[in-house]
């Protein structure tokens, strides 16, 4: 440990409780739970130059290029700093065990412990599907329950597929940097089983200037693919977006959208499908966002894809039995969720008539990834959950619940008519602070709209229409409706009521750089000033509302699915589909074992 | 670099100031002048806006390299000193190249401004009058590349 003894290093040492106030940065970071043969960057950075003689790192005991295999690069000067770093691409470790990383420069020492673990001699899984609601909450869920399901007697008449799994656990969502995640470091946790830190996608955050330069961690797409596997990954997003894009990349910065587009390609992942297209489209094509002439939608094709730009080219393309790898891309932006898709015709609808929604994107994704009979892993993500719930939206967040739901019950029907060797992951990446706190009923007398806010007994039973076979009630304006409200939000006039013209825009940035409410919806009737409780200027100003750093639930079905339990780290789903889909190379004595079975 | 792939650092969150005179009323009247035929929507800009690509209507490859006005809302902008702002149908409320998971939406017009401009609300709906020119540029100070834009131009609040 080399902590000064100034006050504020001190403090630091106190908060972080362990060995990363050393001199040295040694990544992977310390505790983190390694698998057995996957690929992972190793980068000791150093305070200051070094002299390469006086360098020493250690492996359990040894010369670290002993362990690993190779020997790192000393960078004396790294980007041109007065810093010296030692860095080693693609390092693996096959032996599992515990192992003890200590790095010298002769003057400090770190030293950081990593498990690593290997996997069962047999998978007991053929395919996994991981389903994504991004800032899918517990309010998420019960207000799709309360809309989906009716109850009799005090009780549900059913329930929720999401909710009908014999395996549920609590996965806490923080990251190396912060008790709150984002989309990106949060599903790579989920896709590399490593932490990292907000807007990182399958690389620790390191201090290397280019955001392409952090030491880098192998994901599940590439370990299923270097097995033989299929890969999927399916969303209303953008297709660069945070979630799916943790499938495949590699960035400190998930905003690096173009290199995204490049990662998705060099992944070779077989199935790919949501928004997003203008970063596949050259800079000399009108509509483009590409800063270069390279054509991603020609160079797919080239490497054998089928794409598809709307519903029927994507059910087209499914059902001929010779597609094998298919590139969906239905929107310029994002999908559009299922309130705008299926009732409402808002939203880009008009301009994007035939786009297909989650359920009929996996489903499409289903027949093609399972023509390869090495199973598939496919991630299935109902993006808008939570861009609903950055915009205070609370009826298309609720209806883009149900529509995960769907899917997941489409997915269960799908493994059990399919062998039933299917592990079914469903899970959020993070949390919104969102509940159901009762009922607006607008027969209530008055014209205060707070006043007609049912709680307790007085919140009774909201009168929105049966759901239709899918789980949606066809009227979302009733006149006795959920209250789902947010508990972190900017300025914003409440409305009390569904947006029936499009997405809720709750606040604007004003000339002096103040998040304010947006007046578009002043004159509503009854609207209420809400004072935000949320920073509302400089660097911290929010203009919607924020994830929670509280828990999310995971519920499981399938071989495998018994490992999910208690409270876990949102990393451990990952050690479960590994070990679901024994991803780690066989030892020797094990691989026998499995040969006498 | 790109409209999404800049790497130059944060946004500065500062007023847009890129001098003191606001134009509102001269630009207002000089508005007048200019008749009605070169008003330019965001839905009239496009015959098409599909995934595969955007296709230009024929009105507005008609006023291509002609005055044209156009209405929206000013983006907050990259560097308040810049010399270009981004016109969008709708307010924008953060400025994408500072938000890490926002982008621009993909029928943007870039404005180059021929004078001064005082403070603007993003959330004031505004009129902006110069020359349309559509085909892919790249800035050259910023990398920023855009296919619309309206050169030396003027903007009024309305």
């Amino acid at each position: 440990m080399a902590c000064k003894p100034n006050s504020f290093v001190v403090a630091l040492c106190a908060a972080v409780f362990s060995a990363t106030c050393a001199a040295q940065t040694i990544f992977p970071l310390t505790r983190a739970d390694i698998l057995a043969g996957s690929k992972f960057d190793f980068k000791v950075e150093f305070d200051g130059v070094v002299d390469a003689a006086q360098v020493k790192v250690t492996i359990n005991g040894q010369d670290y290029s002993k362990a690993l295999g190779k020997s790192a690069e000393l960078i004396a000067r790294e980007d041109g700093k007065e810093v010296s770093s030692l860095l080693l691409r693609d390092a693996s470790i096959s032996k599992p065990g515990q192992y003890v990383v200590a790095a010298s420069d002769g003057k400090g020492n770190a030293t950081v412990t990593w498990t690593v673990y290997a996997t069962p001699a047999k998978r007991v899984a053929k395919n996994v599907i991981l389903f994504i609601g991004d800032g899918f909450s517990i309010g998420h869920r019960t207000a799709a329950r309360i809309l989906s399901r009716s109850v009799e007697g005090g009780k549900y008449t059913g329930k929720l597929a999401v909710d009908d799994m014999p395996y549920m656990a609590l996965l806490s969502t923080q990251g190396t940097d912060s008790i709150i995640t984002d989309s990106a470091n949060a599903a790579h946790a989920y896709t590399t089983g490593h932490k990292s830190c907000v807007n990182a996608l399958g690389v620790y955050c390191s201090r290397a200037t280019s955001t392409l330069d952090h030491p880098k961690v192998e994901t599940i797409t590439s370990l299923a693919k270097r097995r033989g596997m299929a890969v999927g990954a399916v969303t209303n997003s953008e297709i660069e977006d945070a979630t799916p894009a943790a499938m495949v990349a590699h960035t400190r910065r998930r905003s690096d959208y173009n290199d995204i587009v490049k990662m998705f390609y060099d992944s070779k992942i077989d199935v790919m499908m949501g928004g997003g297209s203008p970063n596949f489209l050259p800079k000399s094509t009108p509509g483009s966002k590409r800063a270069d002439d390279v054509d991603y939608i020609d160079r797919f094709k080239q490497a054998d894809y089928k794409i598809a730009i709307t519903k029927t080219e994507m059910l087209a393309a499914a059902n001929d039995v010779k597609t094998t790898k298919l590139l969906g891309l239905y929107n310029t932006g994002n999908v559009d969720g299922a309130l705008d898709l299926k009732f409402l015709k808002k939203g880009s609808v008009a301009k994007f008539p035939d786009q297909p929604d989650v359920p009929e994107e996996m489903a499409a994704a289903l027949k093609v990834l399972s023509r390869n009979k090495n199973g598939f892993v496919l991630m299935v993500e109902s993006a808008r959950i939570d861009k609903y719930s950055h915009s205070l939206d609370p009826e298309r967040s609720i209806y883009d619940t149900i529509m995960l739901d769907s899917a997941v019950k489409q997915a269960k029907e799908w493994a059990k008519a399919n062998g039933n060797n299917t592990l079914i992951l469903v899970t959020a990446d993070h949390s919104h602070a969102v509940s159901v706190v009762g009922t607006v009923n607008d027969d209530e007398p008055g014209v205060e709209m707070r006043n007609k806010v049912g709680t307790y007994e007085q919140a009774g039973f909201p009168n929105y229409p049966a759901p239709d076979a899918e789980g949606y009630p066809n009227k979302v304006d009733v006149s006795r409706r959920l209250r789902l409200v947010f508990g972190a939000y900017p300025d914003h006039y409440d409305t009390f009521r569904p947006f029936m013209d499009g997405e809720f825009v709750p606040t604007i940035r004003n000339a002096d750089g103040v998040m304010v409410a947006n007046e578009k919806y002043k004159s509503v009737p009854g609207a209420v000033l809400r004072e935000g409780n949320l920073p509302n200027k400089g660097a911290r100003g929010s203009n919607s509302g924020v994830h929670s750093g509280d828990d999310v639930i995971l519920t499981a079905v399938g071989p495998g699915a018994e490992k999910v339990h208690g409270q876990m780290e949102n990393t451990d789903l990952f050690r479960i589909m590994a070990e679901a889909l024994a991803l780690a190379p066989q030892q020797h004595g094990a691989a026998k074992a499995d040969k006498k079975q | 670099m790109s409209l999404i792939g800049l790497r130059s650092g944060g946004c500065l969150r500062r007023t847009f100031f890129l001098s003191a005179l606001l134009l509102g009323m001269s630009a207002g009247q000089a508005a007048d002048k200019i008749s009605l035929d070169t008003l330019l929507s965001f839905d009239s800009l496009y015959k098409s806006v599909g995934v595969l690509g955007t296709q230009y209507s024929e009105r507005a490859k008609l006023l291509n390299g002609k005055e044209v006005r156009m209405r929206g809302y000013m983006a907050p902008p990259l560097k308040p000193e810049s010399k270009f702002f981004v016109l969008t149908r709708e307010p924008v409320a953060v400025c994408p190249f500072c938000s890490s998971d926002a982008q621009w939406p993909s029928d943007i017009v870039v404005i180059y401004l021929g004078s001064a401009l005082g403070p603007l609300n993003f959330s004031q709906r505004i009129e902006v009058a110069g020359k349309l020119e559509m085909g892919s540029w790249t800035d050259p100070e910023t990398g920023f590349v855009s296919q619309v834009r309206i050169v030396n131009a003027e903007v009024r609040k309305l």
